[in-house]
């Protein structure tokens, strides 16, 4: 093949490649059993993690990048996408899991972020992105960054849905804000949402006294005018196609059918079910009746019949009892 | 004209808006609608099965009762057409990849296809090709499968080297590639003339 003709890991691939899971659900699994489970139940791609979020709560500690040899069996036990998770900011996880060759890279919150200024600039892999967001503000500045995927990010490992109903919330009704905002409205948005950039040049302004202005180089090769301009870019996107130009998921505490289907009433493109499958009483019958339920999440009498005889869900955490609330990291 | 986007699973509203934006542009009124259910598939006039995970589109229209619709359509000689996922649905020979999921296709193309033959996502490209009777043509190839060997009576409508990646058998379209992603309407348009 005349490879010099062929072009790879450009934008519209890697946003394809997240269009192609839409209407899906992406399935937390540990190790190469469960991969096969999640596929033959209808899974359009899995998560593959050394723990599953409810686990890495539980344990405590620093949470990491999965073992690349667990995540290359869970790669050849399986036909559909393999995605794996790398800590907040940490380029070189990232790097690692695309040269194993996982098809999708999670920036995630629910491992113990490596940075605590930036994410990965993501526009500089081949590899497509999906990052977490609570609002549109997160999800612009991802986006900007390159993730070809946004999920809420819930509160993981809870197998409560509260938070990401409540990030979905905050998304639909900040995009409806944009659909109407004029342009220097969005002008001024897109700055707001840059401030999260500053957060380094900041502290070190104050620590040294010494000024920055708008044409330093802040994060990357960006400087901060040039942030505030592509941030503006992804809201005029929004503005146009009212809604986010990127897919976007539901994410972090979905447990049952029923969770699952509120969250595509509510306009999730697809569905991240992570300890909620492997954590109820009855994995194989959780994960068939969650896809069922997304493949018909508007028709009531499907979800009662496929909710019926599940057996016992996931425990579930109230979020006010949580000594740490993963949704916190990487603004 | 009723055309019908199976909306089981995978980026069906993009098919569902260029598909709109061709009738525009042919000046043709018509329905379009994304399916998820049995029943507006054997009322339409042309059927088109998305690209996505063909391990979950087809457990989903076998176990809805959509695959029976779209094979009676294409019987009834309507055009149907396949997307990458939607290709690999409408072959008849599968490979060891389809085999070992037990993907059960819709066997209606006599052709042979691979699964995920380029690779993986890091292996996904675009490209320019030569589509007969349409000419060049930006084509995005995701996970892709190709084709790789066609029956009698199978017009190759593309390649990337010795690699076929559209095909047509009468009224059946089957592409490796994604036509819905680009914007350019001229495969949507070719596939609505063929009704």
């Amino acid at each position: 093949m005349e490879l010099e003709k062929l072009r790879f890991g450009t934008e519209l691939i890697k946003r394809g490649f997240a269009k192609m899971q839409k209407g899906g659900v992406i399935m937390d699994v540990t190790n190469a059993e469960q991969a096969g489970i999640a596929e033959d139940a209808g899974a359009v791609a899995v998560m593959a993690l050394h723990k599953v979020p409810a686990d890495i709560r539980m344990s405590g500690g620093v949470a990491r990048m999965a073992d690349p040899r667990i995540i290359e069996e869970i790669m050849d036990a399986v036909t559909i996408p393999v995605m794996a998770k790398v800590r907040i900011g940490h380029y070189a996880e990232a790097e690692a899991l695309q040269a194993i060759g996982v098809d999708m890279i999670d920036e995630s919150e629910v491992l113990t972020p490596a940075d605590t200024f930036f994410h990965i600039d993501k526009r500089k892999f081949i590899v497509p992105f999906v990052c977490g967001a609570r609002n549109l503000g997160e999800a612009v500045r991802r986006i900007w960054e390159g993730a070809a995927m946004i999920r809420t990010k819930g509160e993981a490992g809870t197998g409560n849905v509260v938070e990401a109903v409540k990030h979905m919330r905050l998304m639909n009704y900040a995009i409806n804000s944009v659909v109407k905002a004029d342009k220097d409205t969005l002008k001024k948005i897109a700055r707001r949402f840059a401030e999260s950039y500053l957060r380094l040049p900041s502290l070190i302004s104050s620590d040294m006294n010494i000024d920055f202005d708008d044409d330093t180089t802040i994060y990357e090769e960006y400087t901060f005018s040039e942030i505030c301009d592509g941030l503006y870019d992804v809201l005029l996107d929004i503005k146009k196609m009212k809604r986010l130009p990127v897919v976007n998921f539901a994410a972090g505490g979905i447990a049952t059918p029923a969770d699952a289907a509120f969250m595509m009433k509510l306009g999730a493109d697809g569905v991240f079910v992570g300890s909620g499958i492997f954590k109820s009483s009855n994995p194989e019958a959780y994960a068939r009746a969650i896809v069922e339920a997304v493949q018909h999440y508007d028709e009531p009498e499907v979800i009662a019949e496929v909710s019926k005889g599940l057996g016992e869900a996931m425990k579930g955490l109230e979020i006010s009892s949580l000594e740490i609330q993963m949704q916190e990291r990487g603004v | 004209m009723k055309i019908a986007i199976v909306g089981v699973q995978g980026d069906v509203s993009e098919h569902v808006e260029i598909v709109k934006k061709a009738l525009d542009n042919l000046g043709i009124s018509g329905i379009v609608k994304p399916v998820r259910k049995r029943g507006f598939i054997s009322e339409s006039d042309a059927v088109i099965i998305p690209g996505g995970e063909s391990t979950t589109i087809s457990r989903l229209i076998w176990r809805d009762g959509i695959a029976e619709e779209i094979i009676e359509l294409a019987r009834d000689g309507k055009p149907v057409m396949g997307t990458c996922a939607g290709l690999i649905l409408l072959a008849k020979h599968g490979d060891k990849q389809v085999e070992e999921t037990d993907t059960r296709l819709l066997k209606l193309m006599d052709i042979w296809v691979r699964r995920n033959a380029f690779g993986r996502q890091r292996e996904s490209f675009e490209t320019e090709i030569d589509f007969k009777g349409i000419g060049r043509y930006r084509a995005i190839f995701i996970r892709a499968p190709l084709i790789e060997r066609v029956g009698k009576g199978v017009d190759v409508l593309a390649r990337i080297d010795e690699g076929i990646v559209a095909v047509r058998e009468r009224n059946l379209l089957g592409l490796a590639f994604h036509p819905e992603l680009t914007g350019d309407t001229r495969i949507h348009e070719y596939f609505i003339s063929m009704i």
